[in-house]
């Protein structure tokens, strides 16, 4: 029997950090609102590191029953959390790294307006991230689902008199809906055929279904609609459209939510959902498909962004792609690996680029960049390690990570691997011209070197935005992004695979989770697509020699990715425009995001603002509605002024009212009697 | 004998009569004179039906009617002298307000 672990407690507690800032936070210092965020999301890190300590004694899974939410007839759902290896994972993700940007987030929103609301929402998303991690049902995680787009859409609008920030939340947060939409009717389709949403009894009456039997359509179904959710949160192709934009909101918000956490929820629905993608083999090939694709389609869009968030943007949702690729050829511990180590180094990317617009005053564009080595030293080591971790240049954790999705990939089918390794490249070469854009080469901007580099260096002191000179970070921000370069460093190494002389603890310490359903009589089956099976020790050799081949060559395109960027950003700084003139159209094209966003514009948006305005606007509100009430009022007030006429204050004309109403009557009776 | 519906159309007739009056005079007089037409109006259809239906209720109501209308020609009268005395006219639309 495993101890009381109180798991409650670590959710609860940012949202009472959120609830004492959001209440009361105008009226707090900066000092008591950093205070009470720091303190309640720190103490959730605490528990979560409590809970690792006691790992030994656990028997896993281990769920803690809370308080009965919802009972209808025999449908139950419960305030219950569940642990296991994958959320525990989760939560050591969520609320280490949140707690991380929680630090840097002081330095850098100290000088902004509204600070005590960005800590309110920042401590409510932590809240609702890890009710997500830690739910033991579908239905508590679809809360913490629905709780981290609203505390994202709070956040990309949180500069809301700024137009652009207010519609990128607007567009984040209805994107999302197409997704959840999807994810509900699984969740009603679980229901109606297994009659509970709790993990345990789900995946219980799921793992008796094999491919062959009768159900495997209903699971394929919830599948796919599941994978629609999990598109909508994790940006995936054809609802990846919102994360671009949802770099309106300040650098911390897209470090923690749209790079580290919040986007890789759908990452973790499917890997949880295992039980059933596993038994829906259609399923898990579209997951493959849509993981691909989106890869590489994110990815030669960051190609040619110039503003150094949105090219960090496309390679979170290239990055994300890899992912669901891991999914989708049931390597789904390869698909957390990654998303672990991802949430390394792009939140070190992100609040790296975040100090780096803070050192130039706001300035987002890279080709006002460059040359900032020297005059950032400290911002410039950190992002060279998440850079070189994000290329998969080893021995950084990116590339452990990658490159177990890439062989498992290879082992799925060579079309996923191949491209999977073009990405890769083309990840490499996006990131390192960010990296010769923005710190080697000649400053291109117009600010003024004050040379006063880590002379700034101290607590919060107050200095931000809009301050002339470039300047290192403070310490408060500098911390983190030291810890996370450390993390990205050494990151991997928890999965080096066994070809490599390793021992994949990553993998091992998830199988549990990954296998636990998986009955003695499927294991053969598992053990086909895993292509890992039962093989004898020879094969296990010669797939060693391939695996150590297949690493060789993706770390070739890593490099060749990385000299190409120096060829074309450094050495010969013309070269790119002329080739960009050269593929003329292909580079309007690419550097117009393909022209997604117009396209879903004219199909989708224009018809429905259109339709909403004539039809429903002037035709319905206007038309029916407004009119029933205005011609209702019009028609009162002529009967009115008709009848008014009657109350003139003049007696006789009552007198003569009451005269011709007594005449009315006896005429009435007159006829009555002679009819 | 006279048959009842001429007593009936009489009462009728002084009764429309009084009506008209006391809609279309401006004379307080005239219009009390003609509220007293249509007293008597009624009072003539009660003796009728009392004579024809050989009832004496009939008869008693007509007397209370004139104690009634005797009272109110007084009351009625000592306060048209009233307002004759103040306001120096008989006409009942310059008599639309009770302050002076």
């Amino acid at each position: 029997m495993n101890p009381n672990l109180h798991l409650w407690l670590i959710p609860l507690l940012p949202l009472i950090g959120a609830a004492i800032n959001g209440a009361f936070g105008k009226r707090f210092s900066r000092q008591a609102v950093t205070g009470v965020a720091l303190l309640f999301c720190g103490a959730a890190f605490a528990m979560a590191l409590w809970v690792v300590s006691q790992f030994s004694s656990l028997a896993l899974p281990h769920t803690e029953y809370v308080a009965t939410w919802i009972r209808a007839g025999t449908f139950q759902a419960d305030f219950a959390f569940y642990l296991d290896q994958l959320s525990l994972v989760m939560l050591l993700i969520v609320s280490g790294v949140g707690f991380l940007i929680h630090i840097y987030s002081v330095g850098y929103m100290w000088e902004e307006g509204g600070y005590y609301r960005f800590f309110a929402y920042l401590n409510l998303f932590m809240f609702f991230m890890l009710t997500l991690v830690l739910a033991s049902n579908y239905l508590l995680m679809f809360i913490g689902w629905e709780g981290v787009g609203l505390a994202s859409y709070l956040l990309i609008g949180f500069w809301f008199t700024k137009d652009s920030a207010a519609s990128a939340g607007k567009k984040a947060f209805i994107v999302n809906r197409i997704g959840d939409f999807g994810f509900l009717i699984a969740l009603f389709l679980l229901i109606q055929h297994f009659g509970s949403l709790d993990f345990t009894t789900v995946f219980q009456k799921i793992s008796r279904f094999s491919p062959e039997t009768a159900g495997a359509e209903l699971l394929t179904a919830i599948a796919l609609l599941l994978m629609v959710g999990a598109c909508g949160k994790s940006a995936q192709i054809p609802l990846y459209v919102w994360l671009p934009d949802a770099m309106e909101g300040p650098t911390p918000v897209s470090a923690l939510i749209h790079a580290a956490t919040m986007v890789t929820a759908g990452v973790y629905m499917v890997a949880r959902s295992h039980v059933i993608f596993e038994r829906a083999p259609a399923a898990l090939t579209v997951v493959a498909i849509i993981g691909t694709l989106t890869a590489l389609f994110a990815a030669t869009i960051g190609v040619a962004q110039t503003d150094i968030k949105k090219v960090l943007a496309y390679s979170t949702i290239s990055q994300l792609g890899y992912m669901f690729l891991a999914c989708g050829v049931a390597a789904f511990s390869a698909g957390i690996f990654h998303l672990m180590t991802h949430a390394f180094f792009k939140g070190l990317l992100f609040l790296a680029a975040g100090s780096v617009i803070h050192a130039l005053g706001g300035e987002q564009d890279m080709r006002h960049m460059g040359g900032l080595r020297t005059k950032i030293p400290w911002t410039f080591w950190t992002m060279t390690a998440g850079t070189f971790a994000i290329a998969g240049i080893p021995p950084f954790a990116g590339f452990f990570s990658k490159d177990e999705i890439l062989w498992r990939a290879y082992q799925a089918s060579w079309i996923y691997w191949l491209i999977g390794l073009s990405t890769a490249f083309l990840t490499s070469f996006y990131m390192f011209r960010l990296w010769f854009m923005t710190f080697f080469g000649d400053y291109r901007g117009d600010l003024e070197d004050h040379g006063h580099g880590a002379s700034h260096a101290g607590a919060p002191a107050p200095h931000g935005h809009g301050h002339g000179g470039i300047h290192e970070s403070p310490k408060v921000m500098l911390i983190p992004l030291m810890i996370l370069a450390v993390l990205s460093i050494v990151g991997g190494w928890v999965g080096v695979p066994e070809s490599m002389y390793g021992a994949n603890h990553f993998e091992r310490f998830l199988a549990p989770v990954f296998h636990s359903t998986t009955s003695s009589a499927e294991l053969e089956q598992t053990g086909a697509t895993d292509g890992h099976g039962l093989t004898g020790e020879g094969e296990q050799r010669t797939s060693y020699t391939a695996e150590r081949l297949f690493t060789g060559i993706s770390v070739a395109a890593a490099l060749t990715g990385l000299y190409l960027a120096w060829l074309l950003y450094l050495r010969r700084p013309q070269l790119p425009q002329k080739i960009a003139r050269s593929l003329n159209g292909f580079y309007d094209m690419v550097l117009h995001k393909y022209y997604v966003d117009e396209f879903y514009a004219t199909i989708f948006v224009k018809p429905l603002i259109d339709g909403s305005r004539t039809i429903l606007w002037h035709g319905i509100d206007q038309g029916v509605i407004d009119a029933t009430v205005d011609k209702s009022a019009e028609e009162a007030l002529d009967v009115s002024d008709t009848v008014r006429h009657m109350e003139s204050g003049n007696v006789r004309s009552y007198a003569s009212w009451v005269a011709i109403g007594a005449a009315a009557v006896i005429a009435y009776m007159i006829w009555v009697a002679s009819r | 004998m006279v048959p009842l519906s001429y007593y009936l159309v009489l009462s009728g007739i002084l009764f429309a009569c009084g009506v008209t009056g006391f809609l279309i005079k401006r004379n307080i007089i005239t219009i009390f004179m003609s509220i007293e037409l249509m007293l008597n109006g009624v009072n003539l259809s009660f003796v009728a039906f009392a004579a024809q239906w050989h009832q004496l209720s009939g008869q008693v109501f007509v007397f209370f009617v004139m104690v009634v209308a005797a009272a109110e020609a007084t009351v009625g009268l000592a306060i048209i002298i009233a307002v004759f005395r103040t306001r120096e006219t008989l006409n009942v639309d310059q008599v639309n307000l009770l302050k002076l």
